[in-house]
């Protein structure tokens, strides 16, 4: 089997999809604990500095480059199985079998899909151009460093009076916690994992993991819109 | 269990062939007994429709006792109706009640083209089975049935996984009208017997390839198959198909 055959493959696709997925799990561990600093109480000192590593150290840089390559292929990849799968059926049937055989969000993994994909566009159009293209005020560290003050950036932006921003990111956690739901332990599935043992554990850590990352993620614009810090 | 009598409206699917288009048409059947099963109620109204010198409504049934895999009706949203772990023809009338309205589909799947009615075209099946679904066996004096020891939790997860009688109930409960669980079934059933091991790298990879040719879909664990099961099969299979797969496709030396 060449390399082709087997990533083409109905199995190989969605082993691309587990992969990357999976990838995209471990930046959201990196993404909460970083953004977490804003609750460090130091009027964003500590948030600046961490961002700071992130935007100027070359090894999250070189993982950035990977980080986008398998965004990509996770979209690409999910919206051609989401059209591939729909063009199985034919005619559609009268009655559905729905919530009775199967978990909504697990059917609407391509709907959850492109909310977090349009939340991601604008996301990136809050934080990541301004900081990598277009600029952002900076600020001096108590060490002396000068660096962007993405901490005000964020304060800016959820602030009063922004609340369909707050509304809008609301959305969009709600969206992954319900992706992440489905998508956690399916990637472990389309990887290969079925033991018993292990597939309870990856279960309940992906219920876990859904619920407390994207809990994480909400409370920050939300600490901000209410001026918790 | 008491015994009723039930009056019903059946919304069935007609269509002459796999060319022309198909519509419902709706049937008011009268005192069907609660004791019957779901094909006797059908066998009353294809009698029915003989007098009236109508076409009878096609549907595929062999054995009626559950274990063939031929019939195949989609009842009211569920494949084989809604019972747990049921066939069509295991499913009995005192699962309904008098005044309903019972819609009764085909398998919907490009890939079981409709025949005629309810009757769906399952040789695609047939197809992924010949590509590898099986063990080769050299002729000559039957071996020791005890000859090659198997670890007995094996066997018995192998024997729950052959119990798969290849309805195409998965492909049809299924939003992708996959074919996995099905698939996954016939392979652990041999991956995990002595038996299937000379051939367990080519089977999953051929099987695959003639399921992904057969124009299935691909699986995304929403887990409709399994809760449609009429065999129980689980889930887990397919978690083992991919493994079986990865395995193989990547160690292979071509």
């Amino acid at each position: 089997m060449t390399w082709k055959h087997v990533f083409t493959s109905s199995v190989g696709r969605k082993l691309t999809m587990g992969l990357t997925g999976i990838f995209l799990i471990l930046f959201l561990i990196v993404h909460v604990g970083l953004n977490a600093c804003i609750w460090a109480n130091d009027n964003g000192v500590m948030f600046n500095r961490a961002a700071h590593f992130m935007g100027d150290n070359v090894v999250p840089r070189i993982l950035e480059i990977g980080l986008f390559v398998f965004f990509i292929l996770h979209i690409i990849q999910g919206l051609m199985l989401v059209a591939s799968n729909r063009s199985k059926r034919g005619t559609a049937y009268a009655v559905n079998y729905g919530n009775r055989g199967s978990k909504w969000y697990s059917r609407s993994m391509g709907l959850l899909g492109t909310i977090i994909l349009l939340f991601l566009v604008i996301h990136l159009a809050h934080f990541w151009i301004p900081s990598r293209i277009t600029g952002v005020a900076e600020t001096t560290l108590p060490n002396g460093v000068v660096v962007h003050d993405l901490f005000s950036l964020m304060k800016a932006t959820f602030a009063k009076g922004e609340e369909w921003v707050v509304i809008l990111y609301t959305i969009g956690c709600i969206s992954l916690a319900y992706h992440l739901a489905h998508g956690f332990q399916s990637a472990f599935r389309s990887l290969g994992v079925h033991n018993k043992k292990y597939s309870a554990l990856l279960t309940t850590t992906g219920y876990a993991f859904a619920i407390i990352v994207p809990l994480g993620f909400i409370m920050m614009p939300i600490s901000m819109y209410f001026n918790w810090i | 269990m008491e015994h009723y009598n039930m009056n019903l409206t059946l919304k069935v699917w007609r269509q002459e062939d796999s060319q022309k288009k198909g519509n419902f048409e709706t049937y008011k059947v009268e005192n069907i007994s609660s004791e019957m099963s779901f094909l006797e109620m059908f066998d009353v109204l294809n009698e029915r429709l003989i007098q009236e010198n109508k076409e009878p409504i096609a549907f595929d049934h062999d054995c009626r006792e559950g274990i063939c895999g031929a019939c195949s009706m989609y009842i009211d949203g569920k494949p084989h109706g809604p019972w747990e772990q049921n066939t069509t023809c295991q499913l009995h009338m005192r699962a309904f009640k008098d005044g309903d309205t019972v819609v009764v589909e085909p398998w919907r799947a490009k890939a079981f083209p409709v025949i005629k009615d309810l009757v769906v075209d399952r040789t695609a099946f047939d197809r992924i089975i010949q590509a590898g679904g099986y063990i080769s066996v050299n002729t000559g004096n039957a071996v020791d049935a005890n000859a090659l020891p198997v670890e007995k939790a094996k066997a018995d997860e192998s024997f729950a996984s052959a119990a798969c009688i290849g309805c195409g109930a998965c492909v049809a409960a299924c939003k992708n009208s996959s074919a996995m669980l099905f698939v996954s079934a016939k392979v652990t059933h041999l991956a995990l017997l002595p038996q299937g091991g000379p051939e367990r790298k080519t089977r999953v990879v051929d099987m695959i390839a003639q399921m992904d040719k057969e124009g299935f879909g691909a699986c995304t664990s929403t887990g409709a198959c399994e809760a449609t099961c009429p065999k129980g099969i689980s889930i887990s299979n397919i978690a083992r198909l991919n493994k079986e797969f990865t395995l193989a496709s990547l160690l292979s030396e071509k």
